[in-house]
């Protein structure tokens, strides 16, 4: 293995970019969402502390980290990453251990650990922004529009193609609630082999109707093209497509699956404490506020969900309301459990792939 | 070639044999050439063939569970699998158990053994957390902590996990399950999938390989059959395509298949279908066919044509001369001089398609997956080197034997690329 990791070095040590010592190098998922983190951490932090952001996209998963680490030549320092890859990457050794009073408190003295909701803040992470996976449909098409996740498993009360994510994640969920389970214990139920059944019977009434799509530009495609007449994709880019493009289209906010997207230290980067300065940063719930203002996911602390406006471009847009976290949108929610999902990715994943294949 | 069977040897100027001579410089001139090749051998073996035997490496070899548990995993090495675990072999794991959290390395430990068992990962990290208050006897304590310690099928995973060398990852990369008493089992059939995408990655590199022929045959004809000039021009044609983005030509084949795009609005323009009945060309096993089609085509054209242009045109003149009809002269003079180029098509354009991921995952829907797709998954998902190093060597393996194959019908050395 060592000689694996030489060669991987060896790798690494070509495609090295040309980062300048004191420069911090962070990585996220582009588009949008990273100009929204420009905007209101990467700008204001480099005027602050004089330090350059490099800002470098990826699209999930560890590979790269693995490779850097592995090969004992990181170049990434602050990752944007997915709760359930973090939990991974923090039991492999890929990532830092951040100690969680580096996180400043709320304007009015609250300590950071009770401003952040349960389990945002775990021994390698510490979460910044809820998103959430949704269902949402074209307003020209469908009228009345589907209002609980039941008429998205419903053919006969709403015909036409679905887009679906093709992972397990969140569509297992989404089967089971339009099944009958009770949000809060949709784990519980998939963590038992009738479960999963359950939610696999419920998919199989709609399996020859679904479009499935694997990035999530491509989802608003999908309804943008007429190609389904509903479809899970993320409230951000719903949000985008209806308020800022102005295309029709809806969401419905009934058992939205949310996930907390975390900032970690890739273990070994070059420039770790200006990394932790610059999580500590972007975790100051009024910066936070300030990206809630660019992208229509919420800000992960509860003071900073108070201090939401309107949008950069239009003041009359108030936010709020397109939040995951807005009270009326909160009714049926699933929080995300990233710890099932450590557990039973791999083999939900087989049985999800197998089932598809089925015909 | 000693003198005295040999006639008379004829000498160089300086008395030597001339053959010796000769031999001596051909020599020379061999390593020389050898040489200059040397450079390229050397990158190839750096930086190809030892890397990629290290990576499958992988796929057989996996030491995370022995590494770091050192108590369990001589106790579990010498467990038959079946019997009842014993109490030493509790009090050995609470000792690890122990030990890997306080050293951070439970987490490691944790997503090897969840390999083997489903949830096996939160089983090992919560009783890590309370592994150090547990005391003796340590089957019941830990009976007691999570029930799942007293199943047989817990210990069974485990004693595969410990394994250095396993097999455990090439059989589950061909639906077999390997399990702790040394037995070999089907998968659970929900649970098969991957014969099934290795059986559609050959049927559907098969399909785009025969797509292509068909396809890119008569291009390479007309290409070498007309004048220089228009020629060149219509090569930039091909070539084109060849130098844009597989993203962008992808997602052009997405405009034009999917249900309200070009093809479904034309035929629906000319009456050929109604507004309801237009085809589902896209995110299905279609659209994956005519990208891939498409994208691999010029790997195709261009052996092809290169062959083409060497064939004199005298052959099937003489062949109608001599009173073969067109069909005569094409099948049995012109065709099998193509058959060089035809070989290296297929090949090229065959291993390129198996190895396939970005096209069928962005049009491939329900029934265009293929296994580099899996692989994929779990390179960057499931961090799951050793079973994506698994199923790499079942693909490569797959390859050799058609390649194999091949040259036993055809003959790699008759294979050229012009």
């Amino acid at each position: 293995m060592r000689l694996f990791a030489l060669f991987l070095a060896a790798g690494t040590w070509l495609a090295a970019s040309g980062a300048l010592a004191g420069d911090l190098t962070v990585v996220s998922w582009g588009g949008p969402y990273t100009q929204s983190q420009v905007e209101a951490y990467h700008k204001p932090w480099t005027a602050r502390t004089g330090h350059r952001v490099l800002s470098e996209d990826y699209s999930g998963g560890l590979s790269e980290i693995k490779s850097q680490v592995m090969a004992g030549n990181v170049t990434w320092d602050v990752v944007d990453i997915e709760a359930a890859e973090g939990l991974l990457g923090c039991d492999e050794g890929l990532l830092e251990e951040i100690d969680p009073a580096v996180l400043p408190p709320a304007p009015d003295g609250t300590p950071a650990e009770q401003d952040f909701p349960e389990g945002a803040i775990s021994p390698c992470m510490i979460g910044h922004v809820v998103a959430s996976m949704v269902f949402a449909y074209d307003r020209d098409r469908l009228s009345p529009g589907p209002t609980t996740i039941r008429d998205f498993f419903d053919l006969e009360k709403f015909p036409g193609r679905r887009g679906m994510r093709r992972s397990p994640k969140a569509v297992l969920e989404m089967a089971l609630v339009a099944d009958g389970v009770l949000p809060d214990q949709v784990y519980e139920v998939l963590a038992t082999p009738e479960g999963v059944n359950r939610a696999f019977v419920r998919l199989d009434s709609i399996k020859e109707q679904v479009v499935w799509w694997e990035a999530s530009s491509h989802a608003t495609q999908l309804l943008a093209d007429g190609e389904v007449v509903m479809s899970m994709a993320y409230n951000g880019r719903i949000f985008d497509a209806s308020e800022l493009e102005g295309r029709s289209l809806a969401i419905v906010w009934d058992a939205q699956v949310l996930e907390i997207g975390h900032w970690a230290i890739v273990k070994g980067a070059p420039n770790r404490d200006l990394a932790l300065d610059y999580i500590a940063f972007a975790s100051k719930p009024e910066n936070m506020a300030v990206q809630a203002s660019w992208i229509s996911y919420a800000p992960v602390r509860h003071t900073a969900s108070e201090m939401i406006g309107s949008h950069h471009s239009n003041p009359e847009l108030d936010m709020r309301p397109h939040m995951p976290t807005w009270p009326d949108n909160l009714k049926t929610v699933v929080w995300q459990d990233v710890e099932f999902w450590a557990d039973y990715l791999d083999e939900l994943n087989e049985r999800f792939n197998a089932w598809l294949a089925e015909g | 070639m000693t003198p005295s069977t040999s006639p008379e040897p004829v000498l160089a100027v300086d008395g030597t044999p001339l053959k010796t001579k000769l031999a001596r410089a051909l020599m020379v001139r061999r390593i020389r050439a050898l040489g200059l090749t040397l450079p390229l051998l050397a990158f190839l073996f750096a930086a190809f063939i030892i890397p990629v035997l290290l990576f499958l490496w992988q796929g057989v070899h996996d030491d995370t569970y022995a590494r770091y548990m050192l108590h369990s995993t001589p106790v579990l090495e010498a467990w038959d699998g079946v019997s009842e675990p014993t109490e030493a072999m509790y009090a050995a794991l609470q000792k690890d158990l122990v030990q890997a959290r306080k050293d951070k390395t439970i987490g490691k430990v944790a997503t090897r053994v969840n390999r083997e068992l489903p949830g096996g990962r939160s089983l090992f990290t919560s009783s890590a957390r309370k592994a150090a208050r547990l005391e003796a006897p340590y089957r019941e304590a830990m009976i007691d902590l999570k029930p799942a310690w007293g199943r047989l099928e817990t210990w069974q995973a485990l004693r595969v996990a410990a394994a250095r060398y396993t097999p455990a990852y090439l059989a589950t990369s061909v639906d077999l399950k390997y399990r702790g008493d040394g037995s070999i089992r089907r998968q659970d059939e929900k649970r098969r999938i991957h014969l099934t995408l290795f059986w559609r990655t050959a049927e559907i590199s098969a399909l785009v390989t025969i797509f292509c022929l068909l396809l890119g045959y008569p291009v390479a004809y007309l290409l070498s059959n007309l004048p220089a000039r228009r020629s060149n021009l219509l090569l930039i044609l091909v070539l084109l395509p060849f130098w844009t983005s597989i993203l962008v030509r992808t997602t052009a084949w997405v405009a034009i298949l999917q249900g309200n795009g070009v093809l479904n609005d034309l035929f629906v323009a000319f009456g050929m279908v109604n507004e309801d009945g237009r085809f589902s060309m896209i995110y299905n096993r279609t659209g994956t066919l005519v990208a891939m089609t498409h994208i691999l085509l010029p790997f195709m054209i261009l052996p092809l044509y290169a062959v083409m242009r060497t064939i004199p045109k005298a052959y099937v003149q003489a062949a109608h001369s001599l009173g073969a009809n067109g069909w005569v002269a094409f099948w049995r003079v012109y065709f099998p001089q193509t058959l060089a180029g035809v070989g290296a098509g297929v090949v090229l354009v065959f291993i390129l398609a198996t190895g396939y991921y970005i096209t069928p995952a962005l049009v491939g829907g329900q029934d265009g997956q293929m296994i580099s797709n899996l692989i994929d998954f779990h390179m960057r998902r499931s961090l799951n080197w050793p079973l994506a190093a698994a199923m790499g060597f079942v693909l490569l393996v797959l390859v050799m034997f058609l390649y194999w194959l091949y040259d036993r019908v055809s003959g790699i050395d008759r294979m050229r690329l012009g």
